[in-house]
């Protein structure tokens, strides 16, 4: 325990703390309606920050973030769900070796019991395709979400189908999505600062040459796959029971494409990046609805998101966090004239 | 019996034949520059919306329209490559990929504005319609068309890739583009030859695809490009020969599986391919007929 350690932890504290504090203040302050989007940024940012720890700093471009997100919604949801409503909706009761009939399973065991099963599910994909290169994760863990939003439909004894599980209890507040928020963000951050982060970070630069260093890369990719997916399984346990119903098609290839737009809009690779995305993507989108509904031009907002991440990928691929970082060093410069530091962090920002 | 087994597999030749074709404009992208191209599956929405305005809505015979599809097809290729892609090579991998994912959503939207929401009937020439039953199995006029147009496309990108000097310059490229810049071939021209050569051939699956299923919408293009890109993985990524064995594997698993189980498990279908994927992945990730690739 030396002392950078304790200053780095207090200065996340103190951020953490202000954090609570100004959410504390918007909950006195403002409507229902703007703190109901403050806490769907609070989700999408913990769902964008997992996926940040594999598509920025190791390098994996997954796509399959939403599949996670069902997982961990469906099987928070189904341990939490009533009992007296499950037989009202026809839902089967809990086995016996996860509680019996009789029980309920409180909030959060069950939202970490959704985040271990989409962590197993990414194990399964993990082993056979993360020996190869990304490109075939890509296309395997879309297949994966692909699979999963399938089963959610198919399997109709457990899920309900495409109909959906609805009157889900409201669980999940501000506090509780904020709360997830700072773990997400602070094991991702203790990550990156041990040996396991550097071994990711390595990985990103260039595979061979991390091999050639000794490292385990198969192994080191599937810790980040599974970790992230753990916490996209959060974010969907925290969704389902945030917003109080699922269908199964809200998991589908758009919730993933909005995760890496946030991701990738945000500044890929950077602590702050997935929050700033998450913000102001989803306040763009809720900007741009009343203009879509009124026009009654649906599909106005995903052709706005389209061509952002086409022009951010071939003219800014840093993201916005990114552009701060590069303003931040501009700043530096003039002051001192310090011509390295812009390079360094140049080239530090460019392995979207 | 017999019959149900015979008409299984003729389900299974036609639907391989379009998966077929897809998998070949996607391997001839993904061999040179390593990328899994998403707006090709865009590619194949814009086809079926060409032929379903240009057949339905401004009445225009078939050949035609056929000329004007893969035309537009063609100049949406080049574009596409233009406007998106030319600017990131040599740039990572994964920028390309997600480029090319924001030009699919791109595709699909645009669609979704400008057609709407909601699936339309696509109604080919009545030609096509028309059903023929040899000793009791059925097929269709537009089955027929699947398989020949199909065979022909691939026959003569074949005989494309093997004798002219382009196609040549095509196979060196995708061995290894730096070396074929150094033997003094414009790789740049090479490239565009190949999105507009793939991207004219998702427009023609468009159609079929249309035909086939009778049904168009502005998302029908993601499951096609996901499948041509299992396709491509099943027959050895990079590989033409092998993407044509995989698209026609894919089509008869896919209808096997889906006519050899129970009636309740149909709707699991996309849910066997990716199975498949994986199994495949698992087992024998270079594919039937790829090579080695190396990390």
């Amino acid at each position: 325990m030396n002392t950078n350690f304790l200053f780095k932890h207090l200065k996340f504290l103190a951020t953490a703390t202000i954090c609570y504090g100004l959410l504390l203040l918007a909950n006195y302050t403002l409507d229902r309606y703007t703190l109901y989007i403050i806490a769907l940024i609070g989700i999408y940012a913990i769902a964008t920050s997992s996926l940040n720890l594999t598509n920025g700093y190791t390098g994996l471009f997954s796509l399959g973030h939403a599949g996670f997100m069902a997982i961990g919604a469906y099987v928070s949801t189904l341990l939490t769900f009533p009992v007296r409503l499950r037989i009202a909706y026809n839902l089967p009761l809990l086995p016996r070796f996860l509680g019996g009939p009789e029980f309920q399973w409180p909030f959060l065991p069950a939202l970490i019991m959704g985040g271990l099963m989409a962590a197993i599910g990414a194990l399964l994909v993990g082993i056979p395709v993360l020996r190869l290169r990304g490109h075939y994760l890509s296309v395997a863990s879309l297949g994966f979400m692909v699979i999963v939003t399938t089963l959610a439909k198919g399997l109709k004894d457990i899920t309900r189908g495409a109909a959906g599980i609805q009157a889900i209890p409201h669980y999940a507040n501000l506090w509780w999505i904020y709360g997830w928020l700072i773990i997400t963000v602070y094991v991702i951050w203790r990550l990156l600062d041990s040996s396991y982060g550097r071994a990711m970070l390595a990985i990103r630069e260039s595979e061979i040459a991390a091999q050639a260093q000794g490292i385990n890369v198969t192994y080191y990719k599937i810790t980040a796959f599974v970790t992230s997916a753990f916490f996209a399984g959060v974010a969907g346990g925290l969704y389902a029971h945030f917003a109080r119903s699922i269908r199964p098609y809200e998991f589908s290839f758009s919730m993933t494409f909005y995760v890496v737009i946030m991701l990738i809009i945000g500044g890929s690779g950077t602590l702050l990046g997935p929050i700033i995305g998450a913000t102001t993507i989803t306040a763009l989108k809720y900007a741009l609805k009343p203009i879509e509904e009124g026009l009654k031009i649906y599909g106005l907002v995903e052709v706005i998101y389209a061509i952002l991440l086409i022009v951010v990928m071939l003219w800014w691929p840093q993201g916005i966090a990114g552009g701060i970082t590069f303003l931040k060093v501009l700043l530096l410069k003039r002051k001192k004239g310090g011509e390295e530091n812009v390079r360094i962090s140049a080239g530090k920002a460019d392995g979207a | 019996m017999l019959t149900y087994i015979a008409q299984q597999m003729v389900n299974g030749f036609v639907l391989g034949s379009m998966y077929a074709l897809l998998a070949l404009g996607m391997t001839v992208v993904y061999g040179i520059l390593r990328l899994v191209n998403f707006a090709h599956g865009g590619l194949v929405t814009i086809g079926a919306f060409i032929f379903f305005y240009a057949l339905s809505v401004l009445k225009i015979n078939f050949a035609l329209t056929l000329v004007l599809a893969v035309l537009s097809g063609a100049c949406l290729g080049f574009l596409l490559d233009f406007v998106a892609y030319r600017k990131l090579r040599g740039g990572p991998e994964v920028a390309l990929l997600i480029t090319s994912l924001g030009v699919y959503i791109f595709i699909e939207n645009i669609t979704k504005l400008l057609a709407s929401p909601q699936p339309y009937a696509f109604r080919p020439p009545p030609l096509f319609l028309q059903r023929f039953t040899f000793k009791g199995i059925i097929f269709s006029n537009t089955d027929i068309f699947i398989v020949i147009a199909a065979v022909v496309i691939m026959v003569t990108f074949a005989v494309f890739v093997k004798r002219t000097k382009l196609g040549i310059a095509m196979r060196a490229t995708a061995e290894r583009i730096e070396t074929a810049r150094l033997m003094g071939i414009n790789t740049n021209k090479v490239i565009v030859t190949a999105f507009v050569l793939g991207s004219a051939i998702a427009t023609i699956t468009g159609f079929m695809w249309g035909a086939k299923y009778g049904q168009i919408s502005y998302d029908m293009g993601f499951m096609a490009g996901v499948k041509a890109f299992v396709a491509t993985v099943i027959g050895g990524v990079g590989s033409i020969p092998g993407a044509m064995v995989g698209g026609f594997l894919l089509g008869f698993a896919e209808i096997l599986l889906v006519g050899a189980l129970p009636a309740g498990f149909a709707e699991y279908r996309d849910a066997f391919v990716f199975t498949i994927l994986l199994i495949v992945l698992l087992l024998r990730p270079t594919g039937l007929m790829g090579r080695k690739e190396a990390l």
